[in-house]
C-alpha cells in the first residue's frame, strides 16, 4: 500500500512538473545569427551568452566557411528563408540587401532607441550600414571593423647583420616600409635570404582568383597610386578613373611585388595561405586582414616579440587601405524580428561593444577604438585605428558579384598569368563594368 | 493435402482483372512499362534542356528576385564575340586533343604489353587500373598536394633528376607548365580506361591470323601495322569518342587542381560555364553557353559516330 501511495505521489508530482514546465518550454525563444566561420565568430558565441543570460533568448549560430559564405547566405536571403534572424553580412551585400528588401531598414528603430550612427567610425557606417552610400538610410549596425594591414618579422628586422647589409645597400635603416617603393625594396632584400636555416621570401600578397582575394589585395596598391571606382562628380563614370595611368602603375607595382617576392606556388592564395606562410617562417612580411592579428600576436612560434604590425604603405596618390568587415542586420524574412531588433539594441550598448573587442572581436565603436586603453591593449591596435581612418571599399551595388568577378579575372590574368599590359587589363575591366551597370539600368557614360 | 485446393484457388484470375488484361493491347502494356522512364527522362533531362534554351534568351539572374526579361540572341552574340570565351575553347581543345593523343598512345602500348602473359601479370594489371577507379575529386586533391613546391614529392622527384631546386618551380602555378600539368594528370587517370578498351580489341583478334602471318614470314612490325592496328581501330575510335566526351566535359579534377588558373591559363569551357552560372549568377548567359556546348558536343559526336560506322564497315 505504501508503495502504491509513493508511486501515485511520484506520478502526481511528475504530472505537476510537466504541466508547469510545458508552457515555459513552449515559450522558449531563440534567435539564429549567421556569419562566417572564423576566429571572431567564436568570440561572438562567448559574447552572446550574456545576451541569453539577460533576456532568456537562446542564441543559435550558423557559421559558414568564407569560401561559401557569400553564395550560401545570398541564396538564403534571396529565397526569403527565415533560417537566419540576424546576419553579419559582408559590406558588399548592402546594396542588394537594401534594394531587394532582404534586410529590415533600421532608421526608425535607431531613432526610437537612441542609437546614433555618430558613435561609430564614419567609414564603417558608410561601409556596413548605408545604402545608398553617404545617405542616412541604415540597413545594418557596424559590427566587425576590419581592414587590410601588414605583419612583419620583427626579430628578422632586428638582426644586426641584416640591418647592416640593408643600410649599406639602400643607405637607410631596415624598418617597416612606409611607402610601396620601400615595401618593394624590403621585400626584394629579404627574398632569397637564408634565415633560421631556411630560404625565405620578402612578402606574401593575395592572389586568389575564385572569390575576392586578389581584388582585396591589389586595391591596396592601386588606391595609393590613383585608382578609384568612379568619377566623384559623375556617378558611375569610370573611363579614365578606373583605367587611369596611376591605377595602371599601382597594378604594375603589385605585379612586380608578386614576381619578385611571393613564395612559389602561391598563385591562388588568400587569407589562410598567408597565415600559413607567415607562421611557417617563409615570409618576412604578410598582407592580411586585421581580424587575424589578435591570433597571430599570440602565436607561439611567430607571435609575441617576433611579430610587428604596420598599416598599408602610402603611394604617390595618398595612403588608403582596403576595408573589410561586416555589419549586423535583421533579416526581413525572420519570424522573430522583434527579438532580433532587441539583440541589435543590446549589441549596440557601449559596454557590450567593449566586451566584444576584449573577447577578440573588433568593435567599430568610436568610444572603444579611440580610447587610449584600446591603443595600448595590443601591438596591432594603433595601426588598426589609423587604418580604419584611411579605408576605401569595393562596389556595394546589387550586382556587386559580377563586378567583383570581372575585376578578379582581369587583375589575376595580368598579375599572375602575365596576360597583356596593366592598361589593357584595366581598359577591359572598364568595358566589363560598363556592361554590368547597363544591365542594372545605370548610366555609366 | 490442404494446400493444393487453396493454391489452385489463388491462381485463378478474378473475372474483372481477366477482362482488363484482355482489354489491354500489347502497345498499351508497352507504354505502361515505358511510361515511368519516359516521365523521369522528361522531368530530369528534356524539361531542363528546354528550360535552359528558354533562359538563354533572357537576362535572368538566379540570385536576384527579378522577372524574366527577354533579350533575344544577345547572350549568344556576347559569347560568340567574346575573345575570352574563344580562348577558353582553345584551352579546351588543347586539353582534349593532347589528352586523347597521349591516352591512345600510352593506352595502346600498355594494352600490347598486358596482352602478353608475364610474371606478375595480374598484379601489374591491377596497379595500372587503379587510377581510373579513384574519384576525380580525390585525384585533384592529392595531385595538388604532390605538386606543392615546398612539400610536394613531385618537385623533389624532378629536382633529383634535373638538379633544380624543388621550390624553384611550380607545376600548377606556372603559366607554361599548368596546361601540361592538367593534361598529365588526366592522362594518368584515364589511360587505363583506354588500355582496357584496346585490350578488349586485342583479345578479339583470332590467333590464326597471326599464325598465317608468321607462315608468310611477316615481321612483328608488319603484323602490327597490317593486322593489329586495323583490327583494334574500331575499339580505339570508340575509346577516342568516350574520352573526347569525358575530356570535353572535364570539370571537377581541373577545378580542384588549378581552378582554371593561373589567370585563365587552364580555364576550360566547363569552368567558364560554372563561373557564369554559379559565381556570377548570370543564368541567361550561362544557359546560352550551355546550349552552345551541347550543340558542339552533340554535333561533333554525331559526325564522329558516322565516321566510326564507316570504319567498321570498311
Amino acid at each position: 500500500m505504501k508503495k502504491m501511495i509513493a508511486g501515485a505521489t511520484a506520478l502526481a508530482a511528475s504530472a505537476f512538473v510537466a504541466a508547469v514546465a510545458t508552457p515555459s518550454m513552449a515559450e522558449a525563444k531563440s534567435l539564429t545569427l549567421c556569419w562566417a566561420a572564423w576566429d571572431p565568430a567564436n568570440a561572438l558565441v562567448e559574447l552572446n551568452k550574456d545576451f541569453t543570460k539577460e533576456t532568456g533568448i537562446e542564441m543559435k549560430h550558423e557559421f559558414v566557411p568564407w569560401t561559401s559564405y557569400a553564395d550560401h547566405f545570398i541564396n538564403l536571403l534571396n529565397s526569403h528563408s527565415s533560417e537566419c534572424d540576424l546576419i553579419i553580412g559582408d559590406s558588399q551585400w548592402i546594396g542588394g540587401a537594401a534594394e531587394n528588401k532582404w534586410y529590415v531598414k533600421l532608421n526608425d528603430f535607431f531613432d526610437k532607441n537612441h542609437i546614433s550612427m555618430d558613435t561609430f567610425l564614419p567609414a564603417t557606417v558608410v561601409g556596413y550600414a548605408e545604402w545608398p552610400k553617404n545617405t542616412p538610410n541604415y540597413w545594418g549596425l557596424p559590427a566587425m571593423a576590419d581592414a587590410v594591414g601588414w605583419t612583419y618579422r620583427k626579430d628578422w628586422f632586428a638582426k644586426p647583420e641584416l640591418r647592416a647589409e640593408f643600410k649599406s645597400k639602400y643607405n637607410r635603416e631596415l624598418e617597416p616600409p612606409k611607402t610601396w617603393d620601400e615595401l618593394l625594396e624590403v621585400s626584394k632584400f629579404f627574398t632569397g635570404k637564408e634565415i633560421d636555416g631556411k630560404k625565405v621570401y620578402g612578402s606574401y600578397i593575395y592572389t586568389e582568383r575564385g572569390s575576392e582575394g586578389i581584388t582585396m589585395g591589389v586595391t591596396n596598391a592601386m588606391y595609393n597610386y590613383g585608382f578609384d571606382y568612379m568619377d566623384p562628380k559623375k556617378p558611375y563614370h569610370m573611363e579614365g578613373i578606373v583605367n587611369s595611368a596611376g591605377a595602371a602603375k599601382g597594378l604594375d607595382v603589385y605585379k612586380e611585388l608578386f614576381n619578385c617576392c611571393q613564395p612559389k606556388g602561391l598563385t591562388n592564395a588568400y587569407m589562410s595561405e598567408g597565415l600559413d606562410a607567415f607562421k611557417s617562417g617563409e615570409v618576412a612580411m604578410q598582407m592580411n586582414w586585421y581580424a587575424f592579428f589578435p591570433g597571430l600576436a599570440k602565436d607561439p612560434n611567430v607571435g609575441g616579440d617576433k611579430i610587428g604590425f604596420f598599416k598599408n604603405p602610402a603611394g604617390p596618390a595618398g595612403q588608403f587601405t582596403q576595408l573589410g568587415g561586416q555589419g549586423l542586420s535583421v533579416v526581413s524574412a525572420s519570424k522573430d524580428i522583434d527579438d532580433a531588433l532587441l539583440y541589435v539594441k543590446w549589441f549596440a550598448q557601449p559596454a557590450v561593444q567593449q566586451k566584444w573587442t576584449d573577447l577578440g572581436g573588433a568593435s567599430a565603436s568610436k568610444a572603444v577604438l579611440e580610447s587610449d586603453a584600446y591603443k595600448k591593449s595590443a601591438p596591432y591596435a594603433p595601426s588598426f585605428v589609423e587604418s580604419m581612418g584611411m579605408v576605401k571599399d569595393f562596389w556595394a551595388e546589387p550586382l556587386y558579384v559580377p563586378l567583383l568577378l570581372d575585376m578578379q579575372n582581369r587583375v589575376h590574368d595580368y598579375v599572375v598569368a602575365n596576360k597583356g599590359t596593366s592598361k589593357q587589363a584595366l581598359d577591359a575591366l572598364v568595358k566589363d563594368w560598363i556592361k554590368v551597370f547597363k544591365q542594372e539600368g545605370k548610366d555609366p557614360s | 493435402m490442404t494446400t493444393a485446393p487453396a493454391h489452385s484457388k489463388n491462381t485463378q484470375i478474378p473475372p474483372t482483372l481477366r477482362v482488363g488484361a484482355r482489354g489491354l493491347s500489347d502497345k498499351a502494356i508497352a507504354w505502361i512499362f515505358i511510361a515511368p522512364t519516359m516521365v523521369l527522362l522528361l522531368a530530369i533531362n528534356i524539361f531542363p534542356l528546354i528550360w535552359a534554351v528558354r533562359l538563354s534568351f533572357t537576362s535572368y539572374m538566379a540570385n536576384l528576385p527579378r522577372p524574366l526579361s527577354f533579350v533575344g540572341i544577345d547572350n549568344y552574340v556576347d559569347i560568340l564575340t567574346d575573345e575570352d570565351v574563344w580562348d577558353h575553347f582553345q584551352t579546351t581543345a588543347h586539353f582534349v586533343i593532347s589528352t586523347i593523343v597521349l591516352q591512345v598512345l600510352i593506352g595502346l602500348g600498355l594494352a600490347l604489353l598486358i596482352n602478353h602473359k608475364f610474371k606478375g601479370h595480374s598484379f601489374w594489371t591491377t596497379v595500372i587500373l587503379l587510377p581510373m577507379m579513384l574519384s576525380p575529386a580525390v585525384v585533384g586533391n592529392f595531385w595538388t598536394l604532390l605538386f606543392q613546391p615546398q612539400i610536394g614529392p613531385f618537385n623533389y622527384f624532378i629536382s633529383f633528376f634535373t638538379g633544380l631546386a624543388p621550390s624553384s618551380f611550380t607545376m600548377i602555378g606556372s603559366v607554361d607548365l599548368a596546361p601540361w600539368t592538367i593534361v598529365m594528370v588526366n592522362t594518368w587517370m584515364w589511360t587505363p580506361y583506354v588500355m582496357l578498351i584496346c585490350l578488349a580489341g586485342l583479345r578479339s583478334i583470332p590467333d590464326y591470323i597471326y599464325e598465317a602471318a608468321e607462315v608468310d614470314r611477316a615481321s612483328s612490325w608488319r603484323q602490327f601495322w597490317s593486322i593489329t592496328l586495323p583490327m583494334v581501330m574500331p575499339f580505339l575510335m570508340l575509346a577516342v569518342l568516350f574520352q573526347a566526351i569525358q575530356s570535353f566535359e572535364m570539370f571537377d579534377m581541373v577545378s580542384l587542381l588549378t581552378s582554371g588558373g593561373p589567370g585563365s591559363t587552364t580555364e576550360l569551357v566547363s569552368i567558364t560555364l560554372k563561373r557564369s552560372a554559379f559565381e556570377k549568377w548570370d543564368t541567361g548567359y550561362a544557359s546560352a553557353l550551355a546550349v552552345i556546348l551541347f550543340v558542339t558536343a552533340f554535333g561533333a559526336a554525331n559526325i564522329y559516330v558516322k565516321v566510326l560506322n564507316k570504319v567498321k564497315q570498311s
